[in-house]
């Protein structure tokens, strides 16, 4: 047993332990700065794709309607591994360098934000027609009608999609070590990958399954909460 | 008063053009109960989100309180829907807020103060009989309760118009009855001027003051309800006055049988059958009956068996014949 503890691994590990708790830091930071970046830009993509076409609230011209839906299809067509060493110079341009936590959110957001644009059209679609008929029959503005109804009424949908893509920006983030980024999936792939240390391997993909658990329970239970549908 | 001039409203669809409404003439005086009733796809609710411009028509024209609605700005007309306001079949309440704060929408929308809203939110809430339901969602409420929030709702601009969209057809008859009385109470104290649509000829009886029937996107009869139902000339109207037709059958064979027809008489008029068997002597059965009261007069038919004597037939027939408000025909097994 003792000989087991003492192996190479165990002493890489041992050694490594310590930065763990600023790495798993790094990976919640990154996951939650690009979740809200990616927010920043997929919710009014979001709310156009949905406000905007015939029949919707701000009709917008056809033409606009489908650059917007190309534009966005062709970001999510890109492979994340690919799209990452793709905007390396822009995240230089960006952030000043190409390595690191926060290069990487670079990559980050560009990736999920037409992924958080689309998840935040299905939610607004399920409010009800009617709905957003009564509003205008009150004489909402368009402006009006997304700010009030739309989101509002979508607000539990809204907040489980967004769960949804936090999840998946955390298993980007990880798979960002590959290019230099921070956080567990660095240690994950550096020492397991690279160095064969099973062990610190499991160890880090067994904290990246722990957040995703705490986010998605933390998730549902806000979305849960905040549904007055409920009774 | 709500004046439609020559409107005609046409769907693209995937088949071609489909004329929804044709050539709508229509007239609604201020303080009025009207109703627009017709079968369903008849146009009714196209034809009244054509009065706040919901749906805009191809041609002619809706005016409101001297207002040409399809000539206005998009912020003149949003100005105007707070004046013009609306129900729906399903409620259409906003399911992540509260009473309270569903009745303050409309005012939150036009710029009222947050505590001069909800002051005027409160008033609404006990003018439709729900003080308690204040913090209540709309999940918790029955339907009758959610019709009810709507009116708040849709009072909360003070409206000059009501329109009512199938307000009542998702509701039980009880609830039905308690929602139009207070629409009628409000329509009484605060002068609005409703527009009812319904598919409900019970519901036309019970609150309208005057009546349009449309069928298949024409206005085929409109007046005073009490006319109309008194005289239904087109066969929409007669449908939906009855809608189960004429009552048919249950002639006995060899005995003479006459329809009686009822055109309206009075209800307080002496009683046909009765007055039969007492000033004639005439012993006649009912075979089948679908009569009814509308405003205070009597509509529908009946079959009757006469006398099986020749005698007693021939003298109840004459007596008929003579009988006031009613026509009749002999009919044959």
């Amino acid at each position: 047993m003792s000989e087991f503890f003492a192996g190479k691994y165990w002493q890489t590990f041992l050694e490594v332990l310590p930065t763990i708790p600023m790495e798993t830091w790094d990976t919640i930071y990154s996951t939650v700065l690009s979740t809200a970046l990616a927010l920043v830009i997929g919710l009014p993509l979001g709310v156009l794709l949905v406000a905007g076409e015939k029949g919707g609230v701000l009709p917008l011209p056809k033409w606009v309607m489908t650059l917007l839906n190309g534009f966005i299809n062709l970001l999510r067509s890109i492979p994340f591994l690919i799209l990452m060493i793709m905007v390396i110079p822009l995240s230089r341009l960006i952030v000043g360098t190409s390595i690191g936590t926060k290069a990487a959110i670079v990559p980050l957001v560009i990736a999920s934000f037409p992924f958080v644009a689309r998840l935040i059209e299905t939610s607004l679609r399920e409010v009800d027609g009617g709905v957003i008929e009564a509003a205008q029959s009150m004489g909402a503005t368009p402006f009006q009608i997304i700010t009030k109804v739309m989101i509002p009424e979508s607000l539990p949908s809204l907040v489980s999609n967004i769960t949804i893509a936090a999840t998946t920006i955390l298993g980007y983030g990880a798979m960002a070590g590959i290019i230099g980024g921070g956080g567990l999936g660095k240690v994950a792939i550096n020492y397991g990958y690279y160095r064969f240390n099973w062990i610190l391997e499991y160890f880090a993909t067994a904290l990246l399954v722990v957040l995703v658990q705490v986010m998605q329970s933390v998730g549902t239970r806000l979305a849960v909460r905040c549904d007055k549908r409920l009774r | 008063m709500i004046e439609i001039r020559h409107l005609t409203k046409r769907f693209e669809g995937k088949n071609g053009t489909v004329v929804a409404l044709q050539d709508i003439n229509l007239t609604i005086r201020d303080g009025d109960i009207y109703g627009i009733i017709g079968m369903s796809g008849a146009g009714k609710s196209t034809l009244v989100r054509c009065i706040n411009m919901l749906e805009r028509p191809e041609e002619g024209s809706v005016t409101v309180g001297g207002k040409a609605m399809e000539s206005l700005t998009p912020a003149q007309l949003r100005a105007e829907r707070r004046e013009i306001t609306m129900i729906f079949q399903q409620f259409n309440l906003l399911m992540q807020r509260t009473c309270l704060k569903n009745i303050c929408f409309p005012m939150e929308l036009s710029g009222t103060p947050k505590a001069q809203a909800e002051q005027r939110a409160k008033e609404l809430l006990e003018l439709v009989g729900l003080p308690d339901k204040a913090n209540a969602y709309p999940a918790q409420l029955s339907g009758g309760q959610k019709q009810r929030i709507a009116i708040a709702r849709a009072l909360a601009t003070d409206p000059k118009v009501l329109l009512c969209d199938e307000a009542t057809s998702a509701l039980d008859p009880n609830t039905t009855h308690a929602i139009l009385q207070l629409i009628q109470k409000i329509n009484r104290e605060l002068g609005i001027t409703v527009v009812v649509i319904t598919h409900q000829m019970s519901v036309v009886e019970e609150i309208c003051n005057n009546v349009a029937i449309l069928d298949g996107g024409k206005v085929v009869e409109e007046g005073p309800v009490a006319e109309i139902f008194s005289h239904p000339k087109s066969d929409a109207a007669k449908r939906l006055v009855f809608p189960s037709g004429a009552p048919h059958g249950g002639a006995i064979p060899g005995r003479r049988c006459v329809r009686v027809a009822f055109n309206g008489s009075a209800t307080t008029d002496k009683p046909l059958v009765a007055s039969l068997a007492l000033e004639c002597q005439a012993m006649v059965s009912i075979l089948a009956a679908d009569t009814r009261q509308v405003h205070g007069q009597t509509l529908g038919s009946m079959l009757l068996a006469l006398p099986e004597d020749a005698d007693g037939a021939r003298r109840a027939l004459a007596y008929i014949a003579e009988y006031p408000g009613i026509s009749y025909e002999e009919v044959e097994a």
